[in-house]
């Protein structure tokens, strides 16, 4: 028998995420797949797997869970993350590093203020059935993850693993700083001339705030209309992740990962792609700016963030062991609870 | 035929074609759907054809829009005629009252007596311009004039899987239960959208469709059917 993750807590909303279902938008299936791809990659590089194999998506609160398995190797992934192991007297262990746990051990994954999205990684991966090539939960329709929806109380989430195999634990050598606050960077397109001037000049110059209106399939946008100079009912085209549309409202909405394949209101700008992760991050009552780049300069965008990611999987290395001193945990600790628990 | 190629960020453009509903748009982007899927050109990720356009997803780390776009104006030229293997699906639909909740009031709506609403929806040939909104949704046209009503100014929060709609100059199938907007003027018991099945789409842009009218104790009979995997949906390949 192969090991698990028992669900104790399901946290507000755990779906198991992959990099998406790719090939499949022509029939209306959306591509799904993590909010924060940078972070669910590094995870995956933590505990030895692929990239992309499937691994629990955390948003807004986090899960707690047992560990049903001789021995599993887990690594949090999420911009300010941690995993409390063990309870009131346990101890943290911050995220970008790999621990494992025994049967038995129960654990709890803490989102900090900078991220509202993380990634749990176990080495070998969760199993669920793929469907259409990928284990993403997409759950306006039941399709893939773990039965097709977010995970609840007494799941038990099969593991590929039952015992992590012998090695050292792995770390990123500084974790991922929180995403400065810088503005969202866009195309403009590919429907801005439905839009007056001033609503392109708006939508670059002004502060909107993300609603609470905010899921997988996108968030909507607070602050000062976009006004369409002819209508706002256009023939269906497809839609990209990252499209900013804009209903009659004029309040637009950012797409994300679960978005429909196609849509008959005007796209103003597209975020960048090696913007979204910045923006899956971010929480409803955060403010939000955009800047304008061409195409060109948002694909260097793409190459230039691919090599950084590859550089940050190049630079893992070993943990400290066991009884060294560890200043990272120290400070994620400290900085985050104040208070240093007993098994430092 | 001129098109224009729209940003849509820096994985994916539009190559559009126009911005109406129209079936000479729609063999345009059939067609240059078809030959890129032919030709597979380095980079490109997936193809998305809708009414107007076709949306190229492509990898920047592979190619470039650039380059891509280049390739795909050299394509434009081939005047492909689409899926080779597009078929005509018979699909039975149920118009009995209990299952088409709006018939009443498109009736009405219309000036005309729900049997010849029925008629009119169930004898015309429909042809599939694009999936979308839900997996395995076929916006399907054209409408008989007829029958052309605005969306309803009240959508439902609910509509059940199955049902058949109409709108605008479009008819279609909602393969599961969602919100929509829709009038709702029958249903139909066979699933469009099954994961497991290849592929999992029944209908595929470029296909047709004939709704056959079929009576309740006919819808319970295929629903079982379906319900134990021994559904067969009748088609047959549309004659080039």
């Amino acid at each position: 028998m192969s090991g698990a993750l028992k669900v104790l807590a399901p946290g507000l909303h755990t779906t198991v995420q992959d990099f998406g279902r790719i090939g499949y938008q022509a029939l209306g299936v959306p591509v799904s797949g993590a909010l924060d791809g940078p972070s669910l990659r590094l995870g995956n590089a933590l505990v030895g797997n692929p990239p992309g194999l499937a691994a629990l998506e955390i948003l807004y609160s986090g899960p707690t869970l047992e560990i049903l398995a001789d021995a599993a190797r887990l690594a949090v992934a999420g911009v300010g993350a941690r995993l409390a192991i063990g309870g009131e007297r346990g101890r943290t262990v911050p995220a970008w590093q790999s621990v494992t746990l025994a049967r038995g051990e129960v654990f709890q994954i803490v989102l900090g203020p900078a991220s509202v999205c993380a990634y749990l990684a176990v080495e070998g991966g969760v199993v669920v059935p793929p469907v259409l090539g990928s284990a993403s939960t997409y759950l306006r329709a039941g399709l893939g993850g773990f039965e097709g929806r977010a995970l609840r109380e007494s799941d038990l989430v099969p593991l590929a693993v039952e015992r992590a195999s012998e090695r050292p634990e792995q770390r990123l050598p500084a974790p991922l700083p929180a995403t400065a606050d810088q503005p969202i960077r866009v195309i403009l397109g590919p429907q801005q001339e439905y839009f007056t001037e001033e609503a392109v000049a708006t939508l670059l110059d002004a502060e909107f705030r993300i609603s609470t209106s905010a899921d997988r399939m996108g968030m909507r946008l607070d602050g000062p209309g976009l006004c369409h100079h002819d209508g706002w009912d256009i023939v269906s085209d497809a839609i990209a992740t990252g499209s900013i549309q804009v209903p009659g409202s004029g309040q637009p909405i950012l797409l994300l990962a679960d978005h429909q394949t196609t849509g008959g209101y005007p796209k103003i700008a597209t975020v960048v792609s090696a913007d979204l992760p910045v923006v899956g991050r971010r929480r409803p009552g955060d403010l939000i700016r955009f800047a304008a780049v061409s195409v060109e300069e948002a694909e260097q965008f793409a190459r230039d963030e691919e090599q950084r990611l590859a550089a940050l999987v190049a630079s893992l290395g070993p943990s400290p062991r066991d009884g060294g001193i560890d200043l990272a945990t120290l400070y994620a600790g400290n900085l985050i609870s104040g208070v240093v628990t007993g098994r430092e | 035929m001129q098109v224009r190629f729209l940003s849509v960020g820096d994985r994916a453009f539009a190559v559009e074609f126009g911005d109406r509903i129209d079936r000479a748009l729609s063999r345009a982007v059939l067609g240059l759907d078809a030959v890129i899927r032919a030709e597979r050109p380095k980079g490109v990720v997936e193809t998305v054809p809708t009414f107007r356009s076709l949306m190229v997803h492509y990898d920047p780390l592979a190619t470039s829009r650039a380059g891509l776009e280049q390739i795909i104006a050299g394509l434009l030229d081939r005047h492909e005629a689409g899926r080779a293997d597009a078929r005509l699906w018979h699909i039975p639909v149920c118009y009995a009252d209990e299952f088409a909740p709006d018939l009443a009031e498109v009736a009405r709506l219309t000036g005309l007596p729900p049997s010849e609403v029925v008629a009119l929806h169930s004898g015309a040939c429909y042809h599939v311009y694009m999936l979308g909104f839900l997996p395995g949704f076929p916006y399907l046209g054209d409408l008989p004039a007829a029958l052309a009503l605005p969306r309803r100014a009240d959508p439902r929060v609910r509509v059940p899987a199955g049902s058949i709609a109409i709108a605008t100059t479009l008819t279609a199938i909602y393969p599961y239960e969602s919100p929509g907007g829709w009038h709702l003027v029958g249903a139909t018991p066979i699933r469009l959208f099954d994961s497991a099945r290849t592929p999992p789409a029944l209908l595929m842009p470029g296909d047709a469709v004939l709704f056959e009218p079929i009576d309740p104790t006919a819808f319970a009979a295929i629903r079982r059917a379906v319900v134990n995997g021994r559904d067969k949906i009748e088609s047959e390949p549309i004659a080039a």
